[in-house]
């Protein structure tokens, strides 16, 4: 079977890869660049552990073709930190215990993060609501709320 | 265990530090269970029986051998017995059939062979050209009609020395205990109700599916990585069921993504470690979602009778029940733990409780947090509920004229030691959440709930570094900030701050024997034994300062992350702190540290109270759950924002499992409903805030008085949500999961 | 599998017609990737219709109709204001499937070519009287998107045929629009039933209605007799009841893991109902 050969830009280095046109954007990240931070929970776009955004557009990876990635620019859960300086996501959801096992956790940063960016001042519901995606079995996701309200909240002070 | 040295006052202990993995975390760093490669590493897949109970009558599997890609192609020939373990008997024969069908596929989703190939793609194409003849069988999926006369046979002769002549042989274990004269009891009574419920098996629901990465070489040495709650099960199991020695097998676990019971055995980890000692590679294994639902294991379905007798005033004279359980083709439902528990939050002069353990075809029922409680915590306390509005009583009252205590015979035998009921009942009494006024159309459901907790096998060992840092090795995998415990509880022996102490989950070459992550031990077996190897180094510490100072060794004590005399007559010494003892340890007699390994039998039992307000639109039936109160006793709680955690996420599979969640079979025995998409566990818009409260009733078995908290939670919100549903649309609801279309149907023939 | 990102649709339908086996074409790929996925569809050939120009456009004309590429996603409905205001209905219909990640990706016509009866955007496309341009190896014809789906996964199209615009009628004065779903949770289910309803107002006076019917026949159903009840009505009790009992009467769903006939029947009537009255108040300006 034939190969496609795709370019792309992940948390905005250029990457390439080969691959088959089956295989999934998220089977490209994992085990062709080895970014191993988005995971398959489902394969069906049904809970959001693979969560990253293309242009700028929260997607499941699980849900787009490799192939598809050409010429785009993809941000996963690896490019969320400046450095070594936390994305204040990130330190609210340690702060806040949000994580239990900690397997949805990249998902929900990318798509919190994402949510934040489009509204800086969502509601509770709209949280729950943006969020209805990225399935969590550990939380009860009480906790992950307050973590996304409590980041809005503060970097809402700080702008 | 006897605690002489009971702590009550702390430093760190109760404090909500950042979790030593939550950057990893955070970041994507982390490692799972499929997020682990090897050089040269193959990528395996396994053929499923795509029927409910078939004869396997042949396997042809020449085409995928053939096929370019395939290095490796086993089934259960390839796990035959070998010279030094000649067979396999009780569980690991049953996990082996289960990993590997032998001459029946017992249920939809039954391995019967598997392949490793150069890719997971070529893989999952390959494993497609190997052929099964199958010749089908009657099958049976649901419990009553698995026990009928006219049931097809799962498997004969697997029913044991306890199950009563004359029943099924599908019937594999009885369990019957009690006290008192029951039938005297409901003679006493001012009312008795007896009723019936039936609630449908639910999944774990992990978020990771099983993962794996095995290597086994032809000189019968292994390495194994995998996603697990405990690896030490994993290698024993493994090294049974592949004929190697277990000491031969090294396991490491991965970060785990959710277990919740459902990682307490293995399924695709012989079959990896078996393709590649056929290939002579690495072999790595990742499940399907879909594997997943069908082929691991669920929780027991449940059909039950129950029959309570209560007097005027509330109190309860008699309590019964038979609780029947069917846990796939395989002996092991939890009919005995349901039996156990339903009755046992209460002081009862006369209660009876049987347990059916049966079997069906329907895959390997597998534990789910306080497994078999939650069944008959569903089916009892809707009998209460329903005593209580007939006799206009009110529910905490009722529950707390009958509640156990100190000293109380438990409907399962034991005399209970502290314990934290009434505290737990009178605090959900004073809640503000149980006087909140409810809008129109809501009702107000609670509900007690009962855990065993389990101590286990235990080891933990303790390394100081010349820095004065620590480092602690468990062997219980972390599934829920663990590793924050066990420092917190190390912190508070050693008196160093709690980020100069590192946690690592050792592997199996690393300590002895850890039981598996369950029954809701780590914090108090691992924290329990964490504390003792703290403590042992301490008195390795202690001898160095007698050393140093000239004094003897009862002579000093361990004060606030110093050695110091242990009084004006020891001498006049400047406290030495740790860090001054480790920096010269090579020279004044060798390395430091503590280790510690028993099996700790004080796990202490846990009781929990919840309160859930739910709304019901009488159009469409579908509820709503619009406020919820966790209320538990934790013994102590030692970092309690995780505490919390258990109790949050204990309630919301819990109502995921009352509203929606069930394995749905066609008439065909095969199961509909395999995708997240319509396995339908709550999602963050389905739920409100779920409040906790911490009570602390200290277990008299752990240093701290530690409970376990990670199970008790999902145990009452089946039966809480039912008596607020019971209370908002006046339908009392006995099958779970309560789905829109029974609501309305029970709302319909109700109206 | 071959995969194609053809330029044109006369490029992508010249694929398809000279394609064996099985062809599907890719927009969002939200269905198309799970049936490959659980390996229940690998089509021999892939057409990613993506990189044809116009696609992703949103664009109102100057009848005040709309025509929407193909490739156009749920969230970029969402996010186009006009388009929400003259037609509220459709765009909250679309905005119902799956997740905030699957509104990334996921598109009206993939939702109808899919052929589920339960897609959500369907009967609320049926209720607004959507078109489509088809275009095939004969060139470009119009077609009601009521007369594409011909059963569960099945549809009108011909080999070669693809989708290429969605045509949305101008909204008019005093007109609104609402679909309404039930799922058991609140959110990533199938819809057990949908009803979309479009309505225009004379005064308080129902003058025109469409009632579409998703998830409780083999097809989605535009029923007459729906229309029928509230047309000439102020949408008063006597109306609304007569329009459940018409919905429940149109109803030949199936008893499924996600509801029964029974529930269908009955939950049909009850969204009707409240469909009707929230596209009747947006058709009085009131907000809804």
């Amino acid at each position: 079977m034939s190969k496609f050969h795709v370019t792309t830009q992940v948390n905005g280095d250029e990457v390439e890869f080969l691959c088959d046109p089956r295989e999934t954007l998220l089977d490209c990240l994992r085990d062709k660049l080895n970014l191993t931070g988005a995971k398959e929970g489902c394969g069906t776009g049904d809970c959001g552990a693979c969560s990253v955004t293309v242009d700028g557009r929260l997607v499941c990876s699980c849900l787009m073709l490799g192939v598809e990635a050409e010429g785009k620019q993809i941000e996963t859960v690896e490019g969320i930190a400046d450095g070594d300086v936390l994305h204040p996501l990130q330190k609210k959801m340690i702060e806040y215990a949000a994580l239990q096992c900690g397997i949805c956790t990249p998902g929900i940063l990318v798509a919190a993060k994402s949510l934040l960016e489009k509204n800086p001042n969502p509601t509770e519901e709209e949280t729950r609501y943006w969020l209805a995606g990225n399935l969590c079995r550990c939380t009860g996701y009480d906790k992950i709320i307050r973590a996304v309200m409590d980041t809005a909240a503060d970097l809402r002070e700080a702008s | 265990m006897a605690l002489d040295d009971r702590k009550s006052g702390f430093t760190f202990v109760g404090t909500r530090p950042d979790r030593p993995d939550g950057l990893d975390k955070v970041t994507g760093r982390a490692k799972f269970g499929a997020d682990m490669s090897a050089p040269g590493m193959l990528h395996g897949a396994i053929l499923r029986s795509p029927h409910a109970h078939a004869r396997i009558v042949r396997i042809d599997t020449s085409k995928a051998e053939a096929h370019k890609y395939v290095k490796a192609v086993v089934t259960r020939a390839d796990f035959a017995e070998v010279p030094f373990k000649p067979g396999l008997e009780g569980e690991f024969w049953n996990v082996l059939e289960n990993v590997m069908a032998g001459e029946k596929a017992l249920y939809d989703g039954h391995a019967v062979a598997a392949i490793a190939a150069t890719s997971a793609l070529a893989a999952r194409d390959a494993v497609k050209l190997i052929e099964v003849e199958y010749e089908v069988l009657p099958h049976v999926t649901d419990v009553d009609k698995a026990m009928a006369p006219d049931a097809p046979v799962i498997r004969e002769g697997a029913a044991d020395y306890s199950v009563p002549e004359g029943v099924h042989p599908n019937v594999v274990r009885y369990h019957e205990s009690g006290h008192g004269d029951v039938e005297a009891g409901f003679a006493e009574a001012d009312l008795v109700i007896e009723d019936s419920f039936v609630t449908e098996a639910t999944h774990q629901g992990y978020i990771e599916p099983h993962a794996c990465l095995g290597q086994l070489g032809a000189d019968g040495k292994g390495e194994l990585w995998c996603t697990t709650q405990g690896h030490w099960i994993a290698q024993k199991t493994c090294a049974a069921l592949l004929g190697i020695e277990t000491s031969q097998l090294r396991v490491t676990a991965s970060e785990i993504g959710g277990g919740f019971g459902g990682k307490t055995t293995v399924f695709i980890e012989p079959v990896a470690l078996a393709l590649s000692r056929k290939a002579n590679r690495p072999v790595k294994i990742v499940m399907s979602r879909s594997e997943v639902f069908r082929a691991t294991g669920p929780t027991a379905s449940a059909s039950m009778d129950v029959k309570i007798g209560m007097k005027k005033d509330g109190t309860i004279t008699a309590a019964e029940g038979i609780f029947r359980l069917q846990g796939g083709a395989f002996p092991g439902a939890p009919g005995d733990m349901t039996a156990m528990c339903a009755f046992a939050p209460y002081n009862l002069t006369n209660v009876r409780q049987v347990g059916y353990d049966v079997m069906a075809n329907r895959p390997k029922q597998a534990a789910y947090r306080a497994p078999g409680a939650p069944m008959g915590a569903f089916a009892v306390e809707s009998v209460i509920d329903e005593l209580c509005k007939k006799l206009d009583l009110d529910p905490i009252d009722v529950r707390l004229k009958n509640a156990a205590h100190e000293g109380t015979k438990a409907s399962y035998g034991p005399t209970y030691e502290q314990i934290g009921l009434v505290e737990s009942l009178e605090a959900a009494k004073a809640h503000q959440h149980y006087s909140a006024p409810l809008k129109p159309g809501q009702g107000r459901g609670i509900s007690c709930g009962f855990w065993f907790n389990h101590g286990g096998e235990t080891s933990v060992s303790l390394a100081l570094s010349e820095d004065g840092s620590a480092q602690v090795m468990v062997g219980t995998p972390d599934i829920g900030g663990s590793r924050a415990s066990m420092a917190l509880m190390a912190a508070e022996v050693l008196g160093i701050p709690y980020e100069n102490i590192r946690v690592t989950i050792a592997d199996t070459a690393t300590l002895g024997y850890n039981d598996v992550s369950h029954g809701s031990r780590v914090t108090y077996a691992s924290g329990l034994a964490t504390i003792k190897a703290a403590k042992h180094a301490v008195e390795k510490l202690c001898e160095r300062a007698a050393a140093k100072w000239g004094i003897p060794v009862d002579a000093v004590k361990w004060e606030n992350g110093c050695a110091v005399p242990s009084g004006p007559n020891a001498g006049d010494f400047d406290p030495l702190p740790l860090a001054e003892i480790t920096a010269n340890m090579g020279s004044t007699g060798g390395p430091i540290s503590g280790h510690f390994e028993a099996t700790p039998e004080g796990a202490g039992v846990s009781f929990g109270i919840h309160i859930v307000d739910a709304e019901v639109d009488p159009e469409t039936g579908k509820t709503s759950v619009s406020r919820y109160t966790v209320i538990q006793d934790a013994g102590k709680a030692i970092h309690p924002a995780y505490v919390e955690g258990q109790y949050q996420g204990g309630a919301a599979q819990g109502i995921g499992w009352a509203l929606n969640e069930e394995y749905i079979y066609g008439d065909d025995g095969r199961l509909q409903n395999s995708i997240f998409l319509d396995y339908r566990i709550p999602v963050a818009s389905d739920l409100p805030m779920i409040d906790t409260v911490i009570v602390e009733v200290p277990n008299p078995g752990h240093p701290y008085g530690v409970r376990g908290v990670g199970e008790t939670g999902i145990v009452p919100p089946l039966a809480a949500i039912a008596n607020a549903v019971s209370h908002a649309a006046g339908v009392r609801m006995r099958q779970l999961p309560m789905s829109p279309p029974r609501i309305l149907a029970a709302l319909k023939q109700d109206g | 599998m071959d995969y194609h990102s053809p330029a044109s649709f006369a490029e992508a339908s010249a694929l398809a017609a000279n394609a064996t086996g099985t062809t599907r074409f890719l927009a969002g790929g939200t269905d198309v990737l799970v049936q490959l996925r659980s390996d229940l569809v690998t089509p021999d050939t892939l057409i990613d219709i993506k990189k044809i120009e116009g696609v992703s456009n949103i664009e109102q004309n100057a009848d005040g109709s709309w025509t929407l590429g193909v490739a156009v996603t749920g969230a970029e409905m969402s996010e186009h204001t006009t388009l929400g205001q003259d037609w509220p209905g459709v765009v909250e219909a679309m905005d119902l499937i799956g997740s905030t990640q699957v509104q990334g990706r996921a598109t009206l016509t993939g939702n109808l070519c899919n052929g589920s009866p339960a897609a959500d955007s369907v009967p609320a496309m049926v209720a607004a009287g959507v078109t489509l341009t088809v275009t095939g190896p004969d060139g470009a014809r119009t077609v009601a998107v009521e007369d594409i789906p011909t059963g569960p996964g099945k549809t009108s199209l011909a080999k070669g045929e693809v989708v290429s615009a969605v045509h949305i009628p101008a909204r008019g004065e005093n007109g609104g629009d609402a679909y309404l779903r039930f799922i058991p949770r609140t959110e990533m289910d199938i819809a057990v039933v949908g009803v979309g309803v479009n309505l225009r107002l004379d005064g308080d006076t129902i003058t025109e209605a469409r009632v579409c019917l998703g998830a409780v026949a083999p097809t989605v159903l535009l029923v007459e007799d729906c229309a029928k009840a509230i047309i000439g009505s102020t949408l008063d009790d006597t109306a609304l009841e007569a329009l459940a009992e018409a919905a429940s009467a149109a109803c030949n769903p199936i008893d499924d893991k996600r509801g029964t006939i029974a529930f269908r029947t009955e939950v049909a009537g009850v969204l009707a109902k409240r469909a009707a009255k929230i596209a009747y108040a947006r058709a009085k300006g009131e907000k809804a």
